[in-house]
């Protein structure tokens, strides 16, 4: 009898288990085809394409049919951490809630899920992870789009494009902007405290990368761990382009972060701000924003960490980056995250954005919102001129060359 | 209890093989039902995953990153002879080679002393004290490492007032000290079970045949304890062998080890098939070593 009960014990936990997983199967598909179905009743109000017409193939054709200011759904927002200000976090910042902006203006919730890694972000829209907008930095969307990983952006739907600097209207790793739109940008390089540099003017690599220059503070300098950053910064150093397809420029930079490793006291990309403020180190390579931020925070009524501490692309250039908004082509909901882009694109609300995270806006028409404390810092605003003449760079994605960069940065490190 | 009972029973009474038969084969279904759960966890959360390392690591790199399992080869396995793997993974051998002999040193004497405590309630406060680090996040407790290790911290302080050493964080050393604390309990308790219930009195049948303290030790406590060596040691030597959060938080990163490299194969590389080979090739060489180890001291266990 006991037997009997066990055996109908298992025989239903594992009917249950199987049960569950078809259920799982059948409703998300079921949700996949009401969350569609609003989408296609909405277009016969505002398209309406004729019924003898064969219905549109492909999101691709979906997003190309939205309309600005037309939405298709609740949008699934696949962001970095602490890159959208809401809730609590603008609150801190001073600054209005965009995510309830953007649900009152448009009547749709925003989804809003992080990332850390362009890499991680990378693995879930690969695998198919319906996101309708992800915010991938310049190389990944060269990487994304070479996949077939990102729609085409309908411009039509986006009239805000017009706002973007021209110095960002035709970058080299999207051409034309044809499938991103840029959200942020920054720059590498290096922040710094005054006791051992007293300029940030006419700072150059060396004060990391020359034994000379840095025998009174060795040992207290940090580096990024991060193989197209680090590497870069030694390219830049050594006078070569930091997407440098040349083996010996490559080895060159290699050796000379091996030569520098018995300087520095970490390789560090999390982080690396709080060891500067802290005393620990006193000349570490990064990103401005990042700097910015701890400054920021260090500083309280009566210190000012930004007498302490400075920031400043060096004099041979440094890295730009930028963080771009594009639409998977696994999304659900194109229309919505035209509009979402569009809306970030508004003069006012890239102001906001910028107010929040402290980075530079690729939006011009946003400048005369942005404060003028965050406008007039030459460590988030660097002069135009670098970025034309060369001195800044994009990363740009290296193909078949990442695996050369990857075991000349584990050499110089091993 | 009532299965061990019932088999008892059923060879007791059992006359006619085909009852015993069916006796045996209910025993079999009830033991698969109950190992059924694990067994099932185990087939789908581990060794399918392992698994798909297996087959990706024969997979080759698309331009943009992505695996590509129809273009199969043993490249990824191949590149495993590279001289830079060599050196990498030298090193992080080594590093757990020196900190598994560390753990032991340290360990032995410690579980001794606890196994050989009087009351069994002292040795149980002793174990959980032991214990007590388990229960915050790993990471946590390295970073907690990192403040006593800096500049200021305490640790950092004393060595300068002292004059023995200076800033202890980003060096080798710290990163042996961070180790030897993450892994020193996995040396600790099987020491402790193993001592514990160590027969003493053929140690002091050993004195009584006038063996010195030393040499009761090295012939008779050594000898018999030496599975909870074998243990402890494997337990040790696994995880230092992947160590990734202790070599880059506390020494500063400086250095390639396995872990690192492995990570760096699975983001910024996006070469999923040489990090599924490299962590292939570890996960064999394990096996073998580990297998290698139980047999030789196995016929003392």
């Amino acid at each position: 009898m006991k037997r009997i009960l066990i055996l109908v014990a298992a025989v239903a936990l594992v009917a249950a288990a199987c049960g569950d997983s078809t259920d799982e199967t059948t409703t998300t598909a079921a949700a996949g085809a009401t969350t569609a179905a609003p989408g296609t009743t909405a277009e016969p109000g505002t398209t309406a394409p004729p019924a003898t017409e064969p219905p549109p193939a492909g999101p691709q054709a979906l997003a190309d049919a939205c309309e600005a200011g037309q939405t298709d759904g609740d949008l699934n927002l696949y962001n970095w951490t602490e890159y959208l200000p809401y809730g609590a976090a603008a609150e801190d910042g001073e600054v209005d809630d965009l995510k309830e902006a953007f649900e009152a203006e448009y009547g749709v919730n925003l989804v809003i899920t992080e990332y850390e890694s362009n890499e991680a972000m990378l693995a879930q829209i690969d695998a198919g992870v319906p996101y309708d907008l992800v915010v991938p930095s310049d190389y990944m969307v060269t990487v994304m789009k070479n996949a077939g990983l990102l729609l085409k952006l309908n411009k039509a739907a986006v009239p805000n494009m017009a706002n973007i600097d021209p110095a960002f209207s035709n970058p080299p790793y999207d051409a034309g902007n044809e499938f991103s739109a840029p959200y942020q940008w920054g720059t590498t390089g290096i922040g710094f405290s005054y006791d051992v540099i007293d300029d940030a003017d006419g700072i150059s690599w060396g004060v990391i990368f020359d034994p000379a220059m840095n025998a009174d503070y060795a040992g207290q300098i940090s580096l990024l761990d991060d193989e197209r950053e680090t590497m870069g910064a030694a390219l830049k150093y050594l006078g070569y382009s930091l997407n440098t397809t040349n083996e010996d420029e490559v080895n060159e930079a290699a050796d000379l972060i091996a030569a520098t490793k018995a300087n520095l006291a970490a390789f560090i990309s999390a982080g690396f701000e709080d060891l500067l403020v802290q005393g620990e180190t006193v000349v570490a390579q990064g990103w401005n924003g990042d700097f910015l931020g701890a400054y920021d925070a260090a500083s309280t009524d009566d210190y000012d960490a930004y007498e302490e501490f400075g920031y400043a692309v060096p004099i041979e250039g440094g890295a730009a980056w930028v963080d771009t908004m594009a639409i998977p082509a696994t999304a659900e909901h194109p229309c919505s995250a035209l509009a979402f882009i569009n809306f970030m694109l508004d003069a006012e609300n890239g102001a906001t954005l910028t107010n929040y995270t402290y980075y530079a806006s690729p939006n011009l028409a946003s400048q005369e919102f942005i404060w003028e404390e965050i406008l007039e810092d030459p460590s988030i605003y660097p002069p135009a001129e670098m970025l034309q003449d060369g001195s800044l760079e994009f990363f740009s994605d290296l193909g078949d060359f990442t695996n050369m960069y990857s075991d000349a940065y584990a050499r110089a490190k091993s | 209890m009532t299965i061990l009972d019932e088999r008892e029973g059923s060879r007791e009474t059992a006359v006619n093989p085909k009852l015993e038969r069916r006796a045996r084969r209910r025993d079999a279904w009830r033991g698969f039902f109950h190992a059924a759960p694990a067994f099932l966890y185990l087939t789908l959360f581990f060794t399918l995953p392992l698994i798909i390392v297996f087959v990706f690591s024969f997979a080759s790199r698309g331009r943009t990153g992505r695996p590509l399992l129809e273009a199969w080869n043993i490249d990824s396995w191949t590149r495993l002879f590279e001289p830079l793997v060599r050196t990498i993974a030298v090193r992080s051998f080594w590093l757990a080679v020196l900190n598994t002999a560390l753990c032991l040193l340290v360990g032995y004497p410690f579980a001794y002393w606890i196994a050989t405590r009087r009351k069994q309630a002292t040795r149980n406060i002793l174990l959980v004290a032991v214990l007590i680090p388990f229960w915050s996040n790993f990471l946590v407790r390295t970073y907690a490492w990192r403040m006593l290790l800096d500049s200021d911290g305490y640790i950092t302080q004393f060595g300068e007032m002292t004059g023995l050493w200076g800033r202890l964080l980003f060096t080798v050393p710290a990163v042996f000290l961070g180790l030897l604390y993450g892994y020193l309990p996995f040396m600790v308790l099987p020491l402790y079970a193993a001592i514990e219930r160590l027969d003493w009195s053929l140690v002091e049948a050993g004195r009584d045949l006038y063996a010195s303290g030393a040499a009761a030790f090295r012939r008779i406590t050594l000898p018999l304890s030496r599975p909870g060596i074998i243990a402890g040691s494997i337990l040790v030597f696994i995880p230092s062998l992947g160590a990734y959060v202790t070599p880059d938080i506390l020494g500063g990163a400086k250095t390639t080890l396995l872990g690192n490299y492995i990570v760096t194969q699975f983001g910024a590389a996006r070469n999923w098939p040489f990090g599924s080979s490299i962590s292939g090739a570890i996960l064999i060489v394990m096996l073998a070593v580990t297998v290698f180890y139980f047999r030789s001291g196995g016929r003392t266990l």
